[in-house]
């Protein structure tokens, strides 16, 4: 790998949100300031920019993780996947989200992006989990509104709804 | 007042008060497309980084920017002497705290710094990482100066002053003295001292404070988007500091992510950034980091607070007594000032409870930290922990339980209006009905049976209760007769369009606690729209009436009242033209889900949409002499009383695992009264995120400072907040007691959940460690300081 300076600025091609997307940044900017600065997808939210509060989370290749840990130059070749991404073109909220505004999971609403990035991923991987496991879950996102009850609601919500639809299905 | 009888805003058809209607934002939120202050580009758009005082006290002797001005694409770089020139100094003071003084405050910091974080030089960039470079290659010398840390020690002769032209380090002092502590004492079976400590915490939004601002000299126009809860306020100070026409400033303050009273005041680096855009003459971005928002924005509740109760042996309170003393920071901050937590301490401490005996001091001191100021729920969970942590401390010594000494002691329902020993009147407050419902809830006897149970296996298991009053629905007593540019009044403008459509423009903002919805819903009902008409337009200061924003808890009760007095003002206005057009008598017409109907029977006339397209497109087939109206504004301010105070309760079961110091939440309720609930399912979220705020002060958030003013924990790593894994379940109650000075009845329901969580939980560790011998009064209530309670370590 040829070594970089630190002006260089860096032809960084990927897919985000499903479309094939090229940006440019220096080797230093985080994958975070590019999202937003540079592709203007402004879902991605920055909330401590060291890795606590979950706020930035995005997908790359399809896991959850903070944007703001990683450099932009890192998603070359990668597909990035943000809120944005969630309800497609067809602007039709995900169940998930959709039980975010039923269970009143979301008070203004900063860190919801990063919980719908990590949760989204997380029913994939335990389509069944208990309370205390998606509480678990959530210990990597602060929210300051609310007491976290309408998240955990609205998240325990939607597997339900989808084992119901799967058991149906059978 | 007839009609308003007559046509009473809780007897609308088809209302949706008292509903949970999802908030019609929060598909925007969910999906990723808000406008939140950094979201925002403009044209040749700049970001200023500062560079600030790494000192908490310090003199700056040189300044070097040279090398600075010549780094990539640097823009401007500014010291706080060329600052100066544009952008006025100011003092936070008010006039209705007597005595309260500090000295004056630069946008950056001229001749010292005062604590570490203060703003010092600006670095304007093409980027904010090319604005921190050059921040590195500036060259200041600095001259230590002693350092004023310790409250205690902050008034003692051989503390140095902070602000040598003060005087001394005191801000500000209030004592009171009602009715005769020291008879009382002499006549008690008990007097109980103690001590209790709330240390400094901070609100640590999601979203760190931003602002920015364009200035187009074409026309004269500062244009700033700001994250702020008082975008009149903003207004108004600019322009003041910059010496420019209030009418030239527009402030737009769109989507807010998380406030808590932290962005309702005003900052030194928001102040520069904004003289900065006046200056260049191009758009200036500041958007804090994590560490700059945590030495930077305000933080609160650092008191240390000396008590005394008096008490019979039949459990009779027979007096309270508080000695307050607080650091605020180098700086009383502006406009609102950093006496108002004292102050509410003062004011509050006690006021639930029979007794006329009360005598209080605050004393407020400066020193070189952070400045402190008002946060969610000002003072209230100061007091609300003295005060329930003295009942406790008196039923403990009599072998009462805390229950029923609350039961003995709180001012009766059917006793209101009253007023509280500081002087303060509370119109209806229902202490006794919250509490009894409380006691349902929590099924309290079982619990008592359940500690007893647990005792004897070992595990230690504490109930606390905590009663509080709670002040919103601020009038002008609160900022307006002191001095401040805060409006007590709010005002909605509500339009109908061609189409039957209703845009509201309304004084409140939404900082996410639901104020859109509120408004739209007391709108909707008040016209007799369905929710889908409804646009809510707020936070824009060329377009909303003037009002005062968003905090106090007021947006609901002050902006919804106003929304629903311009809903019906319009409904009249509406009904009066249809009358025309239908040849009806317009007492006989109203309007339910936008459709003009007969008031008798609910028969359809017409849609609403045909009112609008003759007033708007087809007037000539009005009458010559006619004139339609479309567009109403109302005003409301709550008149008959100060603030509209309301009350709740608190009441935690928790189990203390004595080996670690570890608390496990087993049950949380609370009861809050917020007079007419608009939506519940908001007002609920309210209540609970609000107890989680206020439980990580009392259990794990505190503002750590080394001797020399050095903030030790400045990252989200180091300072901890509540997680979901650890908060409770939270089930909420309510006892609706409507206030009188407005139609709709509403109070607010922001600060109940912090205000009274650190005493509920104290309440109930010290229940559990009772037996040990153990006893927490120093908050946070940490597993250190609980095993330190009990002789652990």
């Amino acid at each position: 790998m040829p070594k970089l300076s630190q002006e260089a600025v860096q032809k960084i091609n990927f897919t985000l949100n499903g479309e094939a997307e090229t940006g440019m940044a220096e080797p230093r900017m985080l994958l975070s300031d590019f999202l937003r600065n540079v592709m203007g997808v402004t879902g991605c939210h920055v909330g401590c920019e060291h890795g606590v509060c979950g706020a930035c989370t995005v997908q790359i290749d399809g896991k959850a993780q903070r944007s703001c840990l990683t450099l932009a130059v890192q998603v070359d070749g990668r597909r990035v996947d943000t809120v944005e991404s969630l309800a497609g073109r067809e602007n039709e909220l995900t169940d998930l989200q959709q039980n975010f505004k039923t269970h009143h999971g979301l008070q203004c609403g900063y860190c919801t992006p990063g919980i719908l990035m990590s949760a989204t991923e997380y029913l994939q991987q335990n389509p069944d989990p208990s309370e205390a496991e998606v509480r678990d879950m959530l210990s990597g996102h602060l929210c300051r509104c609310t007491g976290y009850a309408g998240i955990v609601n609205a998240i325990m919500a939607t597997a339900k709804e989808r084992q119901e639809k799967s058991s149906a299905a059978e | 007042m007839a009609d308003m009888i007559k046509d009473h805003v809780l007897d609308r058809p088809n209302s949706y008060i008292g509903r949970s209607v999802p908030r019609p934002n929060a598909k925007r939120l969910l999906s990723g497309r808000g406008t939140f202050t950094d979201d925002i580009k403009l044209p040749r758009m700049t970001h200023v980084a500062f560079l600030r005082s790494t000192y908490a006290h310090a003199e700056i002797v040189s300044i070097d920017v040279s090398a600075a001005k010549e780094s990539d694409g640097v823009v401007a770089v500014v010291t706080g002497v060329e600052m100066a020139e544009v952008c006025s100094p100011w003092v936070g003071v008010l006039s209705h705290l007597e005595g309260l003084k500090s000295a004056p405050q630069h946008a950056l910091a001229v001749k010292k710094a005062s604590w570490q974080g203060e703003p010092v030089v600006a670095v304007v960039a093409n980027s904010r990482a090319e604005a921190e470079d050059a921040i590195e290659l500036i060259d200041i010398e600095w001259k230590e100066l002693p350092v004023v840390t310790d409250m205690e020690t902050a008034l003692d002769d051989a503390t140095p002053l902070i602000h040598p032209e003060l005087g001394d380090n005191l801000a500000w002092r209030r004592d009171l003295d009602v009715g005769d502590v020291d008879n009382a004492y002499a006549k008690a079976d008990h007097v109980i001292e103690e001590t209790y400590i709330s240390n400094r915490h901070t609100g640590v939004c999601l979203e760190t404070r931003g602002i920015l601002a364009d200035y187009n000299p074409g026309e004269d126009q500062l244009t700033i988007y700001h994250s702020t809860q008082a975008p009149h306020m903003m207004q108004s100070l600019f322009a003041k500091h910059l010496d420019i026409d209030e009418q030239k400033v527009r402030v737009i303050c769109k989507d807010v992510g998380g406030s808590y009273g932290i962005k309702v005041h005003s900052y030194p680096d928001e102040y520069a950034t904004v003289a900065l855009a006046y200056m260049l003459k191009r758009p200036v971005k500041f958007t804090a980091d994590r560490l700059e928002s945590f030495t930077s924005d305000i933080h609160a509740r650092d008191h240390r607070i000396k008590t005394k109760i008096a008490v019979s042996n039949e459990g009779e309170i027979q007096a309270f007594e508080i000695d307050d003393l607080t650091g605020i920071g180098p700086y009383s901050v502006y406009p609102r000032t950093s006496g108002i937590e004292a102050n509410q301490v003062v004011n509050l401490t006690g006021g639930q409870y029979l007794n006329p005996n009360y005598r209080a001091r605050a004393t407020v001191v400066l020193q070189n930290k952070s400045p402190m100021c008002q946060y969610r729920a000002v003072g209230h969970p100061i007091l609300t922990m003295i005060t329930e942590g003295m009942v406790d401390d008196a039923a403990r010594k009599i072998g009462m339980d805390p229950l029923e000494i609350r039961r003995k002691n709180l001012v009766p329902d059917d006793a209101y209006p009253y007023t509280a020993p500081s002087g303060l009147p509370f119109e209806n407050l229902s202490h006794q009905a919250s509490l009894e419902k409380l006691v349902k809830m929590l099924d309290y006897d079982g619990l008592r049976k359940d500690q007893a149970a647990a005792r004897e296996q070992g595990i230690y298991r504490g109930i606390g209760l905590a009663t509080f009053i709670e002040v919103t629905n601020p009038g002008p007593a609160f900022y307006g007769v002191g001095g401040a540019p805060i409006s007590a009044q709010d005002g909605a403008t509500m339009r109908l369009d061609a189409k039957g459509n209703v845009i509201v423009e309304i004084g409140v903002t939404e900082q996410g606690q639901g104020a859109e919805a509120v408004v739209a819903q007391c709108a909707a009902t008040a016209l007799g729209v369905t929710m889908d008409k409804i646009k809510v337009i707020a936070g824009d200061t060329d377009i909303t009436p003037y009002g005062g924003g968003t905090w106090g808890s007021r947006a609901a009760g002050i902006g919804g009242e106003a929304a629903v007095q311009a809903g019906k003002a319009l409904r009249q206005n509406v009904v009066e033209v249809a009358g025309i057009m239908l040849q009806s008598d317009p007492a006989t017409l109203d309007i339910r889900d936008n459709q003009i109907v007969d008031i008798a029977d609910g028969n359809e006339r017409m849609e609403l949409s045909e009112v609008g397209r003759v007033c708007y497109y087809r007037p000539d087939t009005l009458p010559k002499d006619y004139q339609s109206e479309l567009v109403v504004t109302r005003h409301y301010v709550p008149k008959q009383f100060p603030f509209a105070f309301t009350n709740g309760v608190q009441g935690c079961y928790l189990e203390v695992d004595t080996n670690t110091g570890f608390i496990e939440f087993i049950k949380y309720c609370v009861v809050e009264d917020c007079g007419t609930v608009i939506n519940p399912q908001l007002v609920d979220e309210q209540v609970r995120g609000g107890v989680i705020q206020g439980l990580g002060g009392a259990l794990y958030e505190e503002c750590l400072y080394s001797p020399e003013g050095q903030l030790l924990n400045a990252t989200m790593a180091d300072y901890l907040v509540p997680m979901a894994a650890e908060m409770p379940d939270i089930e909420v109650g309510h006892v609706e007691s409507p206030t009188l000075d407005s139609e709709l009845g509403a109070k607010g329901a922001g600060e109940a959940g912090t205000g009274g969580a650190p005493a509920a939980v104290m309440n109930a560790i010290n229940d559990a460690l009772d037996p040990l011998g153990g006893k927490v009064t120093v908050q946070p209530f940490t597993p250190e300081r609980i095993l330190q309670a009990i002789g652990k370590i």
